[in-house]
């Protein structure tokens, strides 16, 4: 860029003559200034190569797997003009707040930007002009769609800011071994008709394992992992339908709480918080004998629990079904190749390609119609006992509840497991001071 | 260095001046030229070479202060960041009922003195031993600042696992001398003691090289005197090493309070949440200011916390001023 042009007249002059200081001084503050205004000008976006192919930029977080299944290789030979850029930003709460801070720059955005599904209630809610409507877009077939997938993108207009890619239905993983020893069944359908349609007969199971219980072992995990599967097995969370924040008195948020309150006092819990160290650890040495989990956990499992782990898992239907995350695909408006950028959009989430993503990648398909497709189908998870995986979550799938979504989802989840529950479950506080403590920080995030 | 290579030497300027008048007049001119061109070279010069500093300094430091302080009087969303709505002061007004912030601020008061005072009395006292002749003093010199060297994140993880309640080593530790196991993060003060740990750890030694600086500078004599009057070395060091270390001592005390107000990066990543534990025990400022303004995306909020912090600090260096007045004086 300009940068590196000024650079170089200035080399030069420093090699005609040494005494040339000052300009040298002068043209290196200038080069810096420049440097600096140049800094903010945009290097986001996409642009058509010096070979004339368009180069479309995608923006994603974590590792969506497109790259890794091969599936921008595919589309890029049966599209010769197109070569496509991932754009990765390792975590949600970076890339986030930075597509935000683009969106309302209107500068620095990807041809298709992901936006995660705790995110997508704010973002259609609050930005839904700066998004192309998807609904409208050619071969996107709605029907294609879960129910309460199509319907979390969809704006208070009615447009459709994101195409559905992953979904999280949830299973119970379970050990096997310590399931044996604790006297309960571990074929996996049995398992499963020990809890089937109610979180509190999973809470009795976990009464019943402690009874006879592998010395040093628990039921599960923590509180947290009980009450995120629980709770998101209600219709109605945190938001009613009419968008009103009602976390306080619903049903949902009480009877899950109540329950994990229920299973901290019995001690059943490993008093692990998610996805820390300890917590990996714990995999490891085997310490716990559930945890709720989607597909996109399994891989997890698999590398935490290692081959000390190997043959002992298994994986069951969780007494309700319900839904922890996943993701969508956005074209934002104004970009130098929306068109050809929706074209990308709509193939990387039609169903084809969604049942090679969970072949490959264990992202768990968020078209139905893909259910149907033998790569979903017929899958199985070696890992697990050859547990038919396929069947399993696309069975959660279709009973997942269309739950109202609102802006602060995330952070009414996260404070409720990671300051109400983890108070009680961790630092031996009274549930009323847990649930105070969460109340009051919730207060203090939705207060305008 | 430039402006005795753009003057024209002296003996030069004498032969080129005997021919012709038009000729001379303009060797004459063009040596007013140089001339004029020198002094503007002088005077000029430095500040072109200091302007780069100040200019990011403008661009990374000052602008970013005034617009901070400009946020903190509006409403302002990181969903909208160009769109700010008039508050006046209730962003600070704010403050002073917000128990989060109080609890935040007795954090890094709490962890700041738990971290400071034994640091640097240990840096004393390793800078005390290291002044000794030694051999392989280079050695253990450079030993010393190994951990300034390490950078926050991998020093935090090792201490997380360190501290770890279930698997980490000072835990099994403790266990073999029949302590039972101490939940590190969960408690207040343990999980405080743990996150200055981590800042002792890391400073010590840079302290310590600060202080062995300023050690070496002390002259000689003042030992030798001292043990001829029959000081021993405890009584050397407490009457001639600290005394003549005191404005050391002050700069140290100053930089690493600044630091302990600015902690982030060590309570952030030992227990990998924003909230600084499920009671925000070990939750900073620092910390604080990045939860309002990244996770409640509250910006106008976050701007306040941030010149609260500053308007600490500014305190913070106006006593140690009085202090350093007053040490001058009884000395």
């Amino acid at each position: 860029m300009g940068t590196t042009r000024e650079t170089g007249t200035t080399g030069k002059r420093t090699v005609r003559g040494t005494h040339r200081t000052r300009p040298l001084a002068l043209g290196l503050a200038a080069v810096l200034g420049a440097g600096l205004l140049s800094g903010c000008a945009d290097d986001g976006g996409s642009s058509a190569g010096a070979d004339g192919k368009t180069t479309l930029s995608v923006g994603v977080f974590g590792v969506f797997g497109y790259k890794q299944a091969g599936l921008y290789d595919e589309y890029e030979k049966l599209h010769p003009g197109i070569r496509i850029q991932e754009n990765s930003t390792e975590r949600n709460e970076d890339y986030y707040p930075a597509l935000l801070n683009h969106l309302s720059a209107n500068s620095g955005l990807s041809d298709i930007q992901a936006v995660e599904v705790d995110n997508i209630a704010e973002v259609s809610r609050l930005h839904a002009d700066k998004f192309v409507d998807m609904a409208k877009a050619g071969g996107v077939d709605k029907s294609d769609w879960l129910t309460w997938k199509w319907d979390q993108a969809k704006a208070p207009g009615g447009q459709v800011v994101g195409l559905g890619t992953d979904i999280g239905p949830m299973g119970v993983c379970y050990r096997k071994d310590l399931f044996e020893k604790a006297g309960l069944p571990t074929d996996r359908e049995e398992v499963g008709m020990l809890w089937r349609g109610d979180w509190s007969k999973y809470v009795e199971t976990g009464e019943k394992y402690m009874k006879k219980a592998p010395k040093g072992t628990a039921f599960m995990d923590g509180a947290a992992g009980l009450y995120n599967g629980a709770v998101a097995s209600y219709p109605v969370k945190y938001y009613s339908a009419d968008g009103k924040l009602v976390y306080k008195k619903s049903k949902a948020v009480r009877e899950s709480w109540d329950l994990a309150m229920r299973a901290v006092d019995s001690k059943m819990t490993g008093r692990l918080k998610q996805f820390d160290k300890e917590w990996d650890q714990a995999y490891a040495n085997g310490t716990f004998a559930t945890v709720v989990c989607p597909p996109w956990m399994l891989g997890y499992i698999k590398e935490k629990a290692g081959d000390k782990g190997a043959g002992k898992w298994d994986v069951a239907a969780a007494p309700k079904p319900a839904n922890w995350g996943g993701s969508f695909l956005t074209v934002p408006k104004g970009g130098k190749h929306e068109k050809e950028a929706l074209k990308l959009a709509t193939w990387l989430t039609a169903p084809e390609q969604q049942a090679k993503l969970f072949q490959k990648q264990a992202s768990f398909p968020s078209a139905q119609t893909a259910y149907k497709l033998p790569e979903v189908k017929d899958a199985e998870h070696a890992y697990f006992d050859k547990a038919p995986i396929g069947k399993i979550f696309s069975q959660a799938a279709e009973g997942i509840p269309t739950t109202p979504l609102g802006p602060k989802d995330q952070i009414i989840k996260t404070t409720i497991s990671d300051i109400g529950i983890l108070q009680v479950e961790q630092q031996g506080k009274s549930p009323e001071e847990g649930w105070n403590a969460a109340v009051k920080k919730i207060d203090d995030v939705v207060e305008d | 260095m430039t402006s005795s290579r753009t003057d024209p030497l002296p003996g030069a300027r004498a032969t080129t001046a005997p021919p012709a008048a038009g000729a001379a007049g303009r060797a004459h001119r063009q040596v007013r030229g140089g001339r004029r061109r020198h002094r503007w070279d002088a005077r000029f010069s430095p500040y072109a070479f200091i302007a780069p500093f100040f200019l990011f300094f403008a661009a990374f430091g000052l602008f970013p202060l005034l617009y901070t302080g400009w946020a903190s009087l509006h409403r302002v969303s990181l969903h909208d960041p160009t769109h700010m709505e008039w508050v006046g002061l209730q962003n600070f007004s704010r403050l002073l009922e917000d128990d989060f912030f109080w609890n935040a601020l007795r954090n890094t008061f709490t962890i700041g003195v738990l971290s400071t005072v034994p640091q640097l009395l240990m840096a004393l006292g390793l800078a005390h031993l290291l002044n000794y002749k030694l051999r392989g003093s280079t050695f253990f010199r450079v030993a010393v600042l190994t951990p300034y060297a390490t950078s926050v994140a991998a020093a935090t993880l090792v201490f997380a696992m360190l501290f770890g309640r279930d698997y980490g080593m000072i835990n099994w530790a403790l266990g073999l001398v029949g302590i039972d196991h101490v939940d590190w993060e969960n408690g207040t003060w343990t999980s405080q003691l743990a996150v200055s740990a981590i800042v002792v750890w890391r400073w010590t030694g840079y302290n310590a090289l600060i202080y062995l600086a300023a050690m070496q500078a002390v002259p000689h004599d003042l030992y030798e005197s001292a043990a001829l009057d029959g000081a021993s070395r405890w009584q050397q060091f407490r009457h001639v090493t600290v005394p003549s270390l005191r404005p050391t001592i002050l700069f140290t005390v100053v930089v690493s309070t600044i630091g302990a107000t600015q902690l982030f990066g060590e309570p952030l990543l030992f227990g990998g949440s924003q909230t600084g534990g499920g009671s925000h025990q070990y939750q900073t400022l620092g910390l604080y200011l990045y939860e309002q303004g990244w996770f409640n995306f509250q910006l106008g909020r976050a701007s306040a916390i941030a010149w609260a912090m500053l308007l600490i600090l500014i305190a913070v260096g106006l006593l140690n001023w009085l202090i350093a007045r007053r040490l001058g004086r009884t000395r």
